[in-house]
């Protein structure tokens, strides 16, 4: 005679209170049940007030006003833009506008604070020190304050375009902006695309063949004279061949400005500068943590191991780098994207400048404006996240955890 | 037996004096281990000691040796006046430094401006030092106390009631709210398809809230024969304070343990009556100064110490309504925090400036700076519950549960066992948050604010003083207010990791 195992009582009554209540039950639903009644309570003041408001202030809700003609100019625009576009139009110069600089200033920064890490990691003692200072300086300012700085003191300072700074006479650095060569296409422009497209992807082609020939046979295979070759070579043989790609057009001083040669806004220039100087100490103090956080132990057991100093970096000690540096790295360059809104300050004319500056004061659409520009940003924010939760899960499988 | 000299393996005389390793301390061991030791740290060196050269020597000169100490006007610091190339013009500083650190504040007012800074030193100093005692009243005074009077003594003006009326004000606007929504949803139920619906719930809104019209209708009718007396500020304190402190001595444990907290309660309504008196707030109080006349340094201080006594409490809640089981309170802590984080301060100021005036009833009006500082210490606030978050993970599980097991409530086991471990391991990462606030609070300036920043572009253009030099004196000047702020702050904070890793030195 066999016992029967009893069958566990069903929890049915127990699953949906901790769904519904999480661990505290049903006192959990009585606290849900009073805190929605108070978000109730306050959603429905905003609103009522909100009608009431704009009722007396003669606005009509909604974005209807985004087909209006805007009416008025902006002095740097990407895409083609006249004061007779819509405010639509005006949303689109402004974030172009903003991702422009974000992108530039992304690079300038990656590059200023490998640099400062790399002093500050630098055996030499004064180098270090250098790198030091330059970090507590800059991390120790207002960003605004060091916009500012460039834009009210620095470049206001700069001559007039007569008297124009010339940086080995083709571009020209005055208080008006920088002016640089503007490159034509000329005849042999689609050539030179098509091989250049064409040494990329042998390239790639080259290096994945040479890997698997690595991991498969153990074979080495030196390819960089050929990738050299490919990248460059071909390229200059095609240029000597077709003609040039393109070629440059100097600015020329005529009057009182520069015509000719493309000139960029003082404003850019300022941003530019602030933000990327301004970023770059962040970088530097997490690419110099990130280097440091690899026990010494991993480069002592690959000099052991018989790799020379290099590729002990480049294959053990950078890989693992890496993985403590791209997080936060990817986090100052949202925030770096996020700071490009203090534009506002200099009239550089981003986002926050034209849409929730100027374009506002002009309608008067408060509550449509405000929440495009916040759901412009928190958009860029969310996708960044969402790439690097994937990237940390992706991390934290190859790490077998 | 031999005499051990004779052998042949001891040496017989004496070695010959070597010389002196190289030294690698100090100075010339420095030169010779870090600096020199290689061609290429020499070349490194040498590039090193030009950037400093390049940097610092230019600006020793700019800030001393080519500036300019007295003068009137902006004649001073022209270079054909002075004879040389004109570095920093200083007598800018000194006839713009009250309006870089006052703003517009009254001249005759500007004592209670001083007062409030002393005040803050005197309470904020002793916290900061971990050696002296009594750190619950000194955080308590400086969190609590501290604002109150600060708004007092920088504002002006006096108080009509005291709690008990402000609790009936309270208590009424939210009861009359409450009662408009269940009209309004009664008003709608006659157009509305779902009328029957809406006709029920809004009969139960409006049930609810003429219940609570009897319920406070004590409350309300107190109040009403107070402000009727002549002593309605004294009247009304008397009987807060009886009713707070017998409250206190139920909840401390009646005739048993209750003493302490009756005392505790007395001795705080003591000091605030003293604090009343002091300043005349039952007649009137300091004259008022409005807030748009405020500015430089004092708005600067003002925002950002507002903004990080605000901002903590916002955090702490958050935080730990992140962690909470319940499902719309973790959902809506996630969504708030996220969204705060999400977005520029910039377009957070517009919100607060443009937009919360349009969320509030149309006769009520917030001033400027509050609006700046409700935006300030919501986006804060989303930062810190990031870090206190970070600091409720690293107390282990076993701390609550120990808790649990002794029979503390939820609330006491949070108050009384994780926070306190919580915020101690994250004071460094609190403070960090504080500089970026400090720093951040230059952004107020866009949004037609005037702090030390603001101050400064205001400056600018005063013609009296435009030379070529102005701008840049100005913002050394201002620069080096920041610089000594921030890095005061971020030495402290190294300072609390340094003492808090204490045990895992070895």
């Amino acid at each position: 005679m066999s016992i029967e195992a009893r069958k566990p009582p069903p929890q049915i009554a127990l699953k949906i209170r901790r769904v519904l209540g999480g661990k505290t039950g049903w006192n959990g639903i009585a606290v849900q049940f009073a805190f929605a009644a108070v978000l109730g309570w306050i959603a429905y003041e905003i609103v009522s007030n909100a009608r009431a408001n704009l009722e007396n202030q003669h606005i009509a809700a909604g974005f209807g006003f985004l087909a209006n003609n805007a009416g008025f100019d902006v002095n740097q625009t990407l895409i083609s833009y006249t004061g007779s576009d819509t405010f639509l139009r005006v949303f689109l110069v402004g974030l172009l506008n903003t991702l422009v600089v974000s992108v530039v200033g992304i690079v300038f920064a990656t590059v200023i604070g490998f640099i400062v890490a790399l002093c500050r990691l630098s055996p030499n003692w004064l180098l270090a020190r250098v790198g030091e200072i330059y970090v507590e300086i800059i991390r120790n300012l207002p960003l605004l304050f060091q916009i500012l700085f460039w834009y009210l003191a620095v470049l206001a300072a700069l001559p007039n375009p007569r008297q124009s700074i010339s940086l080995l006479g083709i571009a020209f650095v005055s208080n008006r902006g920088l002016v640089i060569p503007r490159p034509i296409g000329e005849s042999g422009f689609e050539a030179f695309l098509a091989v250049l497209a064409l040494g990329i992807v042998a390239s790639l082609a080259l290096r994945i063949h040479a890997r698997q020939a690595l991991f498969q046979r153990g074979q080495m295979i030196r390819i960089w004279p050929y990738v050299l070759g490919l990248l460059f070579g071909l390229p200059l043989i095609t240029m000597l061949v077709a003609g040039l790609p393109f070629s440059f057009e100097l600015p020329q001083l005529k009057g009182f400005n520069f015509a000719g040669g493309s000139r960029i806004i003082p404003e850019f220039v300022a941003l530019t500068l602030a933000l990327s100087t301004y970023t770059a100490a962040f970088i530097a103090e997490i690419v110099r943590a990130g280097i440091l956080s690899v026990h010494s132990g991993q480069m002592e057991a690959g000099s052991s191991l018989g790799l020379s100093r290099g590729t002990t970096l480049r294959l053990v000690v950078v890989p693992q780098a890496m993985r403590v540096i791209v997080p936060p790295l990817t986090n100052q360059y949202l925030n770096l994207t996020k700071n490009s809104s203090l534009a506002v300050a200099i009239g550089y004319p981003d986002l926050v400048s034209v849409f929730a500056g100027t374009s506002l004061s002009q309608t008067g659409q408060a509550i449509e404006i405000i929440a495009m520009t916040m759901g412009v940003y928190l958009l860029i924010s969310l996708i960044t996240s969402a790439v690097m939760s994937v990237y940390g899960w992706r991390v934290s499988r190859s790490l077998g955890a | 037996m031999s005499d051990i000299t004779s052998s042949s393996f001891v040496r017989q005389d004496l070695l010959g004096e070597r010389p002196a390793p190289v030294k690698t301390t100090g100075f010339i061991g420095l030169m010779r281990t870090r600096l020199f030791n290689s061609p290429t740290n020499i070349l490194l060196t040498i590039v090193g000691a030009l950037l400093l050269w390049f940097t610092i020597i230019p600006s020793l000169r700019f800030l001393m040796i080519d500036a300019v100490w007295t003068g009137k006007d902006r004649t001073a610091c022209l270079a054909e006046n002075a004879g040389f190339a004109v570095g920093a013009c200083w007598p800018y500083i000194q006839a713009k430094l009250p309006q870089l650190i006052y703003g517009f504040y009254p001249e005759a007012e500007r004592w209670r401006v001083n007062l409030t800074l002393v005040l803050s030193v005197v309470l904020l100093v002793p916290l900061l030092i971990p050696r002296l005692p009594s750190k619950g009243l000194n955080a308590g005074l400086f969190f609590f106390a501290f604002p109150v009077v600060a708004f007092f003594l920088l504002h002006g003006g006096g108080i009509k009631g005291f709690g008990l009326s402000w609790t009936a004000d309270l208590l009424q606007l939210f009861d009359d709210s409450i009662i408009g929504a269940g009209q309004a949803l009664l008003s709608l139920g006659k157009t509305s398809s779902a009328a029957p619906l809406l006709w029920v719930v809004g009969n139960v809104i409006v049930l609810v809230g003429t219940a609570i019209y009897w319920l406070i209708f004590p409350l309300t009718w107190l109040r009403d024969q107070l402000q009727g007396t002549g002593q309605s500020v004294w009247a009304d304190f008397a009987i807060t304070t009886a009713i707070v402190s017998l409250i206190a001595f139920v909840l401390g444990g009646g005739l048993r343990t209750g003493g302490r907290a009756l005392t505790s309660s007395i001795a705080t309504f003591v000091a605030i009556a003293t604090v009343i008196k002091l300043m005349g707030l039952d007649h009137g109080g300091l004259p008022i100064v409005q807030t748009n006349l405020w500015g430089g340094l004092l708005v600067t201080l003002v925002v950002s110490v507002t903004g990080i006594v605000t901002s903590l409490p916002i955090g702490i809640a958050l935080a730990l309504g992140r962690r909470s089981t319940i499902p719309l309170i973790r959902i809506f802590s996630i969504a708030f925090i996220e969204f705060w984080r999400g977005v520029p301060l910039i377009t957070v100021l517009f919100f607060a400036t443009y937009m919360l005036p349009l969320f509030l009833p149309g006769n009520f009006t917030v001033d400027g700076l509050v609006r700046a500082l409700i935006g300030i210490s919501l986006f804060t606030g989303a930062y810190q519950a990031e870090n206190v978050r970070g600091g409720l993970a690293a107390i282990p599980r076993g701390q609550g549960e120990a808790a649990a097991a002794l029979g503390l409530s939820w609330w006491k086991t949070t108050s009384l066992i994780v926070l306190p471990q919580a915020l101690r391991h994250v004071i460094p990462n609190l403070v960090n948050s504080f500089i970026s606030l400090f720093k951040d609070t230059s952004l107020v300036s866009i949004v037609a604010l005037f702090d030390l920043l603001g101050s400064l572009r205001a400056s600018f253009s005063d013609p009296k003083w435009s030379s070529p030099s102005t701008a840049f004196t100005g913002f050394a000047f201002a620069g080096i207010i920041y610089f000594i702020f921030c890095f005061g702050m971020s030495r402290y904070s190294l300072f609390v990791e340094h003492r808090l890793n204490a045990h895992r030195r070895n």
